[in-house]
C-alpha cells in the first residue's frame, strides 16, 4: 500500500523517494529527463509552477501564484480549500542559482523551516533534490502530527471498510 | 528503514483499527492504566484486554510493564505512527507533483524540439 518505490534508491527507476534523513531534515529526490535548464524553468516561472505544484485530488488550488524567483526576491502563494478556506505561504529565496540551486524560506510559521532546491545534471538527466529544514525537531514533529490529524477519520473509513470485509 | 517505516505503518493501521483498541488508547493519554483494570471499564474478560494489548504492543502504540503480579500498560511511541503517516502523505503528495511535472517538461522539450519557444 504505501511501500510503492520504497527504497532509498528509487531514483534510479524515476521514482521519487522521500525520507526523514534527520531529527529536522526532510528530503525528497526524483531524477527527470530533461536537462536542469528546463527543469529549473518549470520550478522558477510562476504560470509553469501553478500548474504542478497542487495536484488534482488533494482538495487544494492555488488561487495566487506571485513567485520572484531570485537571490533576495519574495514569493506568496495562496490556496483555497473547500468554499471559504485560504491559506497563505510566503517568504523569500535566500539564494538563486539559475539552472542550479534555490534556496527559500518558509514564513508563515513562527519559526520558519528552509527549503532547499538543486538540479544535478546527470548523462543529460537531472538529479532533483528537494531538502526541507526545520528549525528544531519540535517544529518537524509538530508539522507531522498536523498532517496526522488526518489519521483518524482514516482510520474510521478504514475500521468500517474492514467491518464489510468482516 | 523505510521498509521498517511501511511495516510500523501497516502494524499501526490494523492495530487502530478497531473501535475498542482506539479507545483503550485514549484512555491510556489520560492516564497509565493496569490490564485488569482496563478489561473493567471496557467489559471485556481478562483474556480478551490481553489480546487487544498485544496487537497495541507489537504495533508499538503501547509499552506494558509487570510489576508483581500487575501487568501496567502506558502509550508507546506514539510518534512511530505519526510519522510513518506523515512520510507516507509527503510521498502521495510529490509523486502527484512530479509526474506532473514529467508531463510538463515533456512538452517543454517538444517545444524547444520543434523550435517554438512560446506556451
Amino acid at each position: 500500500m504505501m511501500d510503492r518505490q520504497a527504497n532509498s534508491h528509487p531514483a534510479a527507476h524515476g521514482g521519487t523517494s522521500v525520507e526523514r534523513k534527520s531529527e529536522r531534515e526532510l528530503v525528497v529526490t526524483r531524477t527527470f529527463d530533461a536537462k536542469p535548464h528546463t527543469v529549473f524553468k518549470a520550478w522558477s516561472e510562476p504560470e509553469i509552477f501553478r500548474r504542478w505544484w497542487v495536484p488534482e485530488g488533494f482538495g487544494i488550488t492555488l488561487i495566487g501564484c506571485e513567485m520572484d524567483v531570485r537571490t533576495g526576491g519574495t514569493y506568496r502563494l495562496v490556496f483555497a480549500a473547500g468554499e471559504t478556506d485560504t491559506m497563505a505561504f510566503h517568504g523569500k529565496y535566500l539564494e538563486v542559482v539559475p539552472d542550479r540551486k534555490i534556496v527559500w524560506t518558509n514564513e508563515e510559521e513562527a519559526e520558519c523551516a528552509v527549503t532547499t532546491v538543486t538540479f544535478e545534471e546527470q548523462g543529460g538527466k537531472t538529479l532533483l533534490t528537494f531538502h526541507e529544514l526545520y528549525p528544531s525537531k519540535e517544529a518537524l514533529d509538530e508539522a507531522m502530527q498536523g498532517s496526522a490529524a488526518g489519521l483518524p477519520a482514516q482510520l474510521e473509513q478504514l475500521a468500517a471498510l474492514l467491518a464489510d470485509i468482516g | 528503514m523505510v521498509q521498517y517505516r511501511a511495516a510500523s505503518l501497516d502494524l499501526s493501521f490494523a492495530a487502530l483499527a478497531d473501535a475498542t483498541r482506539r479507545g483503550i488508547l485514549e484512555q491510556l493519554g489520560r492516564a497509565d492504566a493496569s490490564i485488569t483494570s482496563l478489561a473493567d471499564r471496557f467489559h471485556m474478560t481478562l483474556t480478551g484486554m490481553r489480546k487487544h494489548i498485544a496487537v497495541l504492543e507489537r504495533a508499538g502504540l503501547v509499552v506494558t510493564e509487570k510489576v508483581g503480579r500487575v501487568r501496567t500498560c502506558r502509550l508507546g511511541q506514539r510518534d512511530l505512527a505519526a510519522e510513518a503517516g506523515w512520510i507516507a502523505h509527503q510521498r502521495q503528495l510529490f509523486e502527484a507533483r512530479f509526474d506532473a511535472l514529467d508531463k510538463i517538461i515533456l512538452e517543454m522539450e517538444q517545444e524547444e524540439h520543434d523550435g517554438s519557444a512560446s506556451e
